[in-house]
């Protein structure tokens, strides 16, 4: 039953896709339905003036974009029921599908892992189709047609739910790639700008080499099975070296996918070019699900773990960490900067996950699962808060036509409501308590101030130093987002296209966003759902669960002991809205002192203009300033001269370029490395046919020696 | 009965918090050779200001007057955490001290947000300081805060500082150095000299000023009340995680007055301790305070390292 709902899901959102396709052959539906009206004329009146009704030119590309949108919704509706079946379930369904080769079935298998990836997908998904009829309206068909939008987006959607179910490595591979690719024809979307094709290519590239590189791990963990199923690649017994290079290889290939430190130049390129709903898609999602490739090649299929795979990934992750947020600070484009804060919880996750590593190859099971929770539920929390922060800039640049940070300001009053919804991601991504970000923190947290119990000397020296980084981080990130949300919204507006902004008109854009904040306060509060969804996860996964059920119930979260640690955010909610409630009424009710409205300060001078605020280069200065070498800066200024002498100022223009070290300092060596290869190999390309065949005489001679 | 405690306790340390800026500005003054105003002038400043017409620019949005109120409950919340009087509080385990911290970044996201609402200068400058300060100052804090909660193995600064007492007096390396990052931390987070000066409207120099130029009226009175709970929850934290001795651990009538009397005697001297330093110290150039600030961060490591290697080894 379970397992029907998620293969609907998956068939949904493939039939979604699809379903734009007819966005172009309109005469034909017309031609099909007239045709079936004339054989089976018996049929209802009503419904056959809908249809000829929906046919009409005008309604018909509204009504397509429609139906493309609530078939991708109930793909993820199909999605979350089946997902939380299972977890609640405890279930675990396994089935063979005969498609692809004849002698090679698709083996499925749903169990809670992929249910939890399910639950994730879903709700990403529902928001997104609440969202997405009114965005794509704003594309021109002729220059970006719809089908093609569609019919990606259902086959990006049904790729990355056929990767959770995948249960061999041919499958999961088909899965993988149908995801990334249609997901790279996603970023092309808008393919008339080079910059675009040129991000695009990017991401193909990096996918690819990291698909190669999963392809590689599965391929060392089978040469030690029996077969191709994940079945066998369990019972595989490898030894620690084969093991080793299996993980750096699946680290690799999943990594480049999850956007870790050095190799994840290609999200900040590919996010913002693509639109705005399958950025959110992208950000909050795939990178989720590569996540989940990880999290079953280590933990379910490598069998047991290493404590070294675990430092690794927590120096990885504490450098993607603290790196995401110090490049996401100094972006202007809102997307590029939500892309490299996705850099930045991918870190987290990885950070809490090396945790949870160590401590289980240490023999500590119990906080093994408290940081596997902390990290699956800081995956949950990203994708909702990441999404609504990708379609609240979709929603500005839908009516501002602007990503650029420092022409914006002052839209908390021209858009009041996606300023608030906005206002709800960045304090959940800044883990403010009350949001759901600062629960999964708070367990990092918890997780990390357990290392009293490791013996191994480094270990309890290097994960303190993690914590520091992660409390900077998160340090960091509330500055981020202060100076996105205070630039954004407030203030005056810098550019003429932010005074004339209106509010978004579309309910359902509007619908998608506030379904994802509302769920981002209430997992704030009530965390404890999620929380014994995933324990159950743990259960399956690492079959420990934690030790008190009863410490997780709706009011209280002590995951260690009462005594150790607790948290219980309604009694925080109930508390705030006392103190907020009494402050506000008791200072208020004096009427004499009601507000009065007036003029801004402005020193006496007169006039405070737009261009008085602090820009986004200005406000991040400081910090530019104390982490200089973080990044390569180039900054210039320079003045244009005139006068007599040439001695009077006309102007000063200010240049700043900030870069990433990723790029001079491993991908253009690597590149160079590329190019020298293929010049030594054309030097054997002389381009004289006699050549040519003394090549072949000479292999045809080895060849035959090496048969005989 | 818990409750109601915790609800007294509370409530003490809100009225109590201007009393302390009070005294604090009392003893800068004398030592300085000035002729100080009441202890109890903050108190008549927060009434006059309650009592006036507030002024809000014309380019506020709906932010601007509700961030006092979100700023004042957030300190307040983080007010309730910290054992005050009496250890064994209700509202201890319903938030720790991880919480507590949160409650602080709380109230700083939305003052930076404030100042940059209405669009001025002075605010973008005033928030931009702020955060850079704050970013640096909340791991630092953290470091030193985790120094304690790993030594009780508790978040929950009750207990942890049930766990200080039970010890006795010991002398731990790692509450040395968390001292010291803490107390580098409270000068910074609270906005005294050499960080930032509270007496001053330098635009050079001011941080907390500048963003809450344009408040007035009740507004003003809220967000000074906030800093002024602010600088008494650093003395309290100070006072009562490495000094605990005096705290009320039952809750008879005796050992909760003995518990007051404690705390206040302790929180005098730090305010001592706080008007010697800012009248001895000058204030530092903007650019030095990351060097101040990771020096504190830098403390905090230290003690949690020799937490880990020099005391908890087996």
């Amino acid at each position: 039953m379970i397992l029907v709902l998620a293969y609907s899901a998956v068939l949904l959102s493939f039939f979604s896709g699809l379903l734009g396709l007819a966005m172009h052959h309109r005469r034909h539906l017309i031609l099909f339905s007239q045709y079936w009206f004339k054989k089976f004329p018996g049929d209802n009146h009503n419904c056959r003036a809908l249809i000829i009704d929906c046919l009409q030119e005008k309604r018909f590309p509204v009504f397509l974009r429609q139906a493309v949108f609530v078939l991708l919704g109930l793909s993820g509706a199909f999605a979350v029921l089946a997902g939380v079946g299972v977890m609640i379930g405890q279930g675990l369904i396994t089935d063979q599908v005969s498609l692809g080769l004849p002698w090679l079935p698709w083996h499925v298998r749903f169990d809670c892992l992929s249910g939890f990836f399910f639950l994730i997908v879903g709700i990403a998904v529902g928001a997104v189709s609440f969202y997405g009829p009114g965005y794509v309206n704003s594309y021109q068909e002729n220059q970006h047609p719809f089908a093609i939008l569609s019919l990606f987006t259902g086959l990006f959607v049904a790729g990355m739910l056929l990767v959770l179910l995948a249960d061999d490595a041919f499958f999961f591979m088909i899965a993988w790639e149908l995801m990334s690719v249609a997901s790279y024809f996603l970023v092309a979307f808008q393919h008339e700008n080079p910059a675009n094709r040129r991000a695009a290519f990017l991401y193909l590239l990096m996918a690819e080499v990291g698909a190669l590189a999963i392809i590689l791990g599965f391929g060392v963990l089978a040469s030690f099975a029996g077969g191709f199923t994940f079945d066998a690649l369990r019972e595989s017994q490898l030894s620690p070296t084969w093991a080793g290079i299996a993980f750096m290889l699946a680290l690799l290939g999943f990594g480049m996918k999850a956007g870790i430190v050095p190799v994840h130049v290609w999200l900040p390129e590919a996010h913002p070019v693509a639109p705005s709903h399958i950025s959110a898609l992208m950000s909050g999602v795939m990178l989720k699900v590569a996540l989940y490739g990880l999290i079953r090649f280590c933990f379910d299929l490598l069998g047991e773990v290493h404590w070294e795979w675990g430092v690794v990934l927590l120096i990885l992750g504490t450098l993607s960490a603290l790196g995401g947020i110090l490049y996401a600070m100094m972006q202007p484009n809102l997307k590029r900067l939500l892309a490299y804060s996705s850099v930045e919880n991918v870190g987290i996750i990885f950070m809490v996950l090396g945790l949870s590593m160590i401590f289980m190859a240490n023999g500590h099971p119990q906080l093994a699962v408290l940081g596997f929770l902390a990290a699956l539920f800081h995956a949950f929390n990203h994708a909702l808060f990441k999404n609504l922060l990708f379609l609240g800039a979709g929603m500005i640049h839908h009516q501002t036509h602007e990503l650029n940070i420092d022409m914006m300001g002052g839209l908390i009053k021209k858009m009041p409501k996606t300023g608030a919804l906005f206002l709800i991601g960045c304090m959940s991504i800044s883990s403010l308590p009350l949001f759901n970000g600062f629960v999964s923190e708070w367990l990092a947290f918890q997780t990390a101030l357990q290392v009293d119990v490791l013996d191994n000397g480094v270990l309890r020296s290097l994960i303190p130093v993690a914590a520091a980084a992660l409390a900077l981080t998160a340090a960091l990130a509330a500055a981020c987002f202060v100076k996105v949300f205070g630039l954004i919204f407030l203030g005056q507006p810098r550019s003429h296209h932010c005074e004339k902004a209106h509010e978004v008109q579309d309910n359902g854009m509007l619908a998608g966003p506030a379904l994802l904040a509302g769920l981002c306060f209430l997992f704030g509060i009530f965390p404890g759902p999620v929380i014994t969804l995933i324990n159950s996860v743990a259960g399956q996964l690492l079959g420990q669960t934690l030790p008190n059920d009863a410490a997780l119930g709706w009011l209280w979260l002590a995951p260690v002991s009462t005594t150790q640690a607790s948290y219980a955010p309604p009694l925080v909610l109930i508390g705030a809205l006392i103190a907020g409630g009494v402050s506000f009424w008791y200072l208020r009710r004096n009427p004499a002192t009601a507000l009065r409205r007036a003029e801004t300060w402005d020193c006496g001078f007169g006039g405070v203009t737009p261009r008085m605020q602090y820009s986004s280069s200005a406000f991040t200065m400081p910090l530019r300033r104390i982490f200089a070498k973080v990044w390569i800066i180039d900054e210039r200024i320079d003045k244009d001269m005139q006068g007599a002498m040439d001695q009077d100022v006309a102007a000063v223009h200010y240049h700043l370029r900030i870069q990433d070290h990723s790029w001079p300092h491993l991908y253009q060596p690597v590149e160079r490395g590329v190019n020298k290869l293929a010049q030594l190999v054309g030097r054997i390309q002389t381009g004289n046919i006699r050549v040519y065949l003394g090549y072949s005489f000479v292999t045809l001679i080895i060849m035959l020696w090496v048969v005989s | 009965m818990n409750w109601l405690i915790a609800i007294l306790q509370t409530t003490l340390f809100v009225l109590l918090a201007p009393l302390l800026a009070g005294w604090v500005k009392c003893c800068k003054c004398r030592l300085q050779n000035r002729k100080a105003p009441s202890v109890f002038q903050p108190y008549r400043d927060l009434l006059k200001l309650n009592c006036k017409q507030p002024v809000v620019a014309e380019q506020a949005s709906w932010l601007f007057t509700k961030a006092p109120y979100i700023i004042f409950s957030a300190t307040v919340l983080a007010a309730t955490v910290v054992p005050f009087i009496a250890v064994d509080l209700p509202t201890s385990a319903s938030a720790d001290v991880i919480v507590m911290v949160g409650f602080f970044a709380f109230a700083r996201f939305f003052l930076p947000l404030a100042g940059l609402d209405v669009g001025t200068a002075f605010g973008g400058m005033g928030s931009s300081r702020e955060m850079t300060i704050s970013s640096l100052a909340e791991p630092a804090m953290l470091m030193a805060i985790f120094t304690l909660t790993m030594t009780a193995s508790t978040t929950n600064l009750s207990f942890a500082i049930t766990h200080v007492l039970n010890e006795g007096l010991v002398l731990r390396p790692s509450f040395v150095f968390a001292l010291a990052a803490l107390t580098l931390v409270a000068v910074a987070e609270t906005g005294r000299i050499p960080v930032d000066n509270p007496a001053t409207h330098l635009e050079l120099t001011m941080i907390h000023e500048a963003m809450i130029l344009e408040y007035s009226g009740r507004h003003l009175a809220l967000i000074e009340w906030a800093s002024q709970l602010k600088l008494m929850l650093y003395g309290v934290l100070i006072a009562n995680i490495f000094f605990p001795w005096g705290i009320a651990e039952a809750f008879s009538m005796q050992a909760l007055a003995y518990g007051l009397l404690a705390i206040i005697g302790k929180l005098a001297l730090l305010a001592i301790f706080l008007a010697i330093a800012e009248t001895l110290v000058a204030k530092m150039r903007l650019f030095r305070v990351q060097e101040f600030l990771s020096f504190a961060y830098l403390l905090g490591l230290l003690g949690l390292l020799s937490h880990i290697i020099l005391e908890a080894a087996r």
